[in-house]
């Protein structure tokens, strides 16, 4: 019964529900986009996205809107700021970024320091997903249902330009678009996602899941089905943990995201390391 | 005519990588392309399959050409199934937001039997070798039902299996009606082909191998990276250095 009951508690109160429901469905679309973002190497522009949209989140705190249009047009702005910097081909697109997020970081970081601001800079950096309301749920239900419907419709051209860019091309396939179409998904999660873990841990959503079920054979199906499994469920752990311990909800959550892909890596390693124990395959494989 | 193109020059935004190309194949024939790294052959197939605008001229395919990569421009980390890859020649017939049909899964398997890899369709296909992912990325382009195959290096680093495998269904697609434009460093298959196109970031010739595949025209084509093997009496022979020896 103790362990029934440690179970449910989180669940009894409307605060530990709703941060429930809400990692459940940050982690379910996050984990299945996550396959994407490590598959096509945007680990990097997500962080800087993730950081550069901080100006963004103060000012729509400043002035009491919606955190989600602030996260919506700090994205964009990090974005743009990031494209045209990027145009500098002398100091490379990987520096431009460096640059700019950065920039882009320190000024969302004065804005909320000024004295004037309300004491909410430790949330949007950390995020608090005790804090959701219900319509932060609505959110990030919307969310996950837009961006199952996106996945589904661009799992054949995210194959094929994954695969073989030429060849999609001939294929019809704009990589250009495609890309385009992806890191629009991924800017737009981002925007939803920050609400639950804020600016600098949204991004342990977006890239631990793929992790954690990366390296084992898994085709892109199924790696996205199980990474969505391993985010709500890394989700709900973290939520415990903060229930029972008393620990930050957000970091706990990003904490458990990565913990889960570290496991990931580490069987993955141990599976390597028996196989070269083993040595080749007397039968041989060709 | 399956391939028409006039006076064509390509390029990234600068000066021309591949000036003043004029060809034509007819429906049917196989067209050898020869040229170094860099000569502009990998270019003319990306704008045959529309990637690349001309800076000047003009280019025509029949239909939509298929285009076969060379395995070492794909990601063998990915984790697809040879089923998977043949399976994304339909997306060539739009449709791209739905998944496939049943007859496009059947078309897919019956792609990759005829390459002789039927057996294979559920391996991955980064465990596949070489001359196998070759293969899987002809069934892909057999899938597409192209009448125009633009094939980049397909014998290259291939085992000899493979190259015969593939060497053979180039005949069957050829009586099928089919052009396929070949790219290769090889002189022996370049000489068993209908038509040879030599490409040295411009048009060096073009014509049947008889007439093309001599000496002056090879040291233009390939320049310090050809070495001539002469033997009195027989047609000009030569290996191009650095790349697949024959």
């Amino acid at each position: 019964m103790e362990v029934l009951d440690l179970l449910l508690e989180p669940w009894r109160s409307g605060i530990g529900r709703r941060a429930l429901v809400e990692v459940i469905l940050l982690g379910l679309a996050c984990g299945a986009l996550s396959f994407w973002v490590v598959s096509y190497r945007l680990s990097y522009p997500a962080e800087s996205l993730g950081h550069g949209l901080l100006p963004g989140l103060v000012l729509a705190a400043l002035a009491g809107a919606p955190l989600l249009l602030g996260a919506f047009a700090g994205v964009a702005v990090a974005a743009g700021a990031v494209a045209l910097a990027a145009r500098d081909e002398d100091i490379g697109t990987d520096t431009a970024t460096a640059v700019v997020v950065t920039g882009l970081f320190g000024a969302g970081a004065l804005l909320a320091l000024a004295p004037s601001a309300p004491a909410r800079l430790e949330e949007l950096l950390f995020g608090d997903p005790l804090a959701v309301s219900d319509a932060d749920l609505i959110v990030a239900t919307a969310l996950l249902a837009g961006g199952a419907i996106a996945l589904l419709a661009l799992h054949r051209p995210l194959c094929a330009v994954a695969l073989d860019a030429g060849g999609a091309g001939a294929l019809g396939v704009s990589r250009g678009w495609t890309r385009a179409a992806l890191f629009g998904l991924l800017a737009c999660t981002l925007a939803v996602a920050v609400q639950g873990l804020g600016s600098l841990l949204v991004l342990a959503l977006l890239v631990a899941p793929a992790v954690a079920v990366g390296g084992w054979g898994l085709g892109p199906g199924r790696a996205m089905g199980l990474g969505a499994g391993v985010g709500a469920f890394a989700g709900i752990a973290g939520i415990y943990a903060s229930y029972h311990l008393g620990s930050a909800a957000g970091a706990s959550v990003a904490l458990a995201l990565c913990l889960t892909a570290a496991a990931g890596s580490g069987a993955r390693g141990l599976g390597h390391l028996r196989r070269s124990v083993a040595g080749p395959d007397p039968a041989g494989s060709g | 005519m399956a391939v028409e193109v006039q006076g064509v020059s390509l390029g990234y935004g600068g000066a021309p990588v591949l000036d003043r190309v004029s060809f034509s194949a007819p429906t049917g024939t196989t067209v050898s392309v020869l040229g170094p790294n860099g000569g502009g052959k990998t270019t003319l197939f990306r704008a045959l399959v529309g990637e690349l605008s001309p800076i000047a001229g003009s280019l025509a395919a029949r239909g939509r050409p298929a285009y076969v990569a060379q395995t070492e421009r794909t990601r063998l980390d990915f984790p697809v199934s040879a089923l998977d890859v043949a399976l994304m020649g339909s997306l060539a017939g739009g449709r791209w937001w739905l998944p496939a049909r049943g007859s496009d899964r059947r078309g897919a398997r019956s792609a990759l039997g005829r390459v002789g890899l039927g057996a294979e369709a559920n391996t991955r296909f980064g465990e596949l070798s070489g001359g196998q992912r070759q293969r899987v990325l002809i069934a892909r382009a057999l899938v597409q039902d192209a009448e125009v195959l633009l094939l980049d290096e397909p014998l290259t680093g291939v085992d000899r299996a493979s190259a015969e495998h593939i060497e053979e269904l180039f005949g069957e697609l050829r009586s099928e009606g089919r052009t396929l434009l070949v790219s290769t460093h090889d002189m022996d298959s370049a000489r068993r082909c209908d038509l040879v196109l030599c490409l040295n970031r411009r048009q060096v010739a073009f014509g049947a191998p008889g007439e093309v595949l001599g000496r002056e025209t090879l040291e233009q084509t390939y320049g310090s990276e050809i070495v001539m093997l002469d033997e009195p009496g027989q047609p000009a022979r030569a290996i191009a250095v650095g790349h697949h020896h024959h």
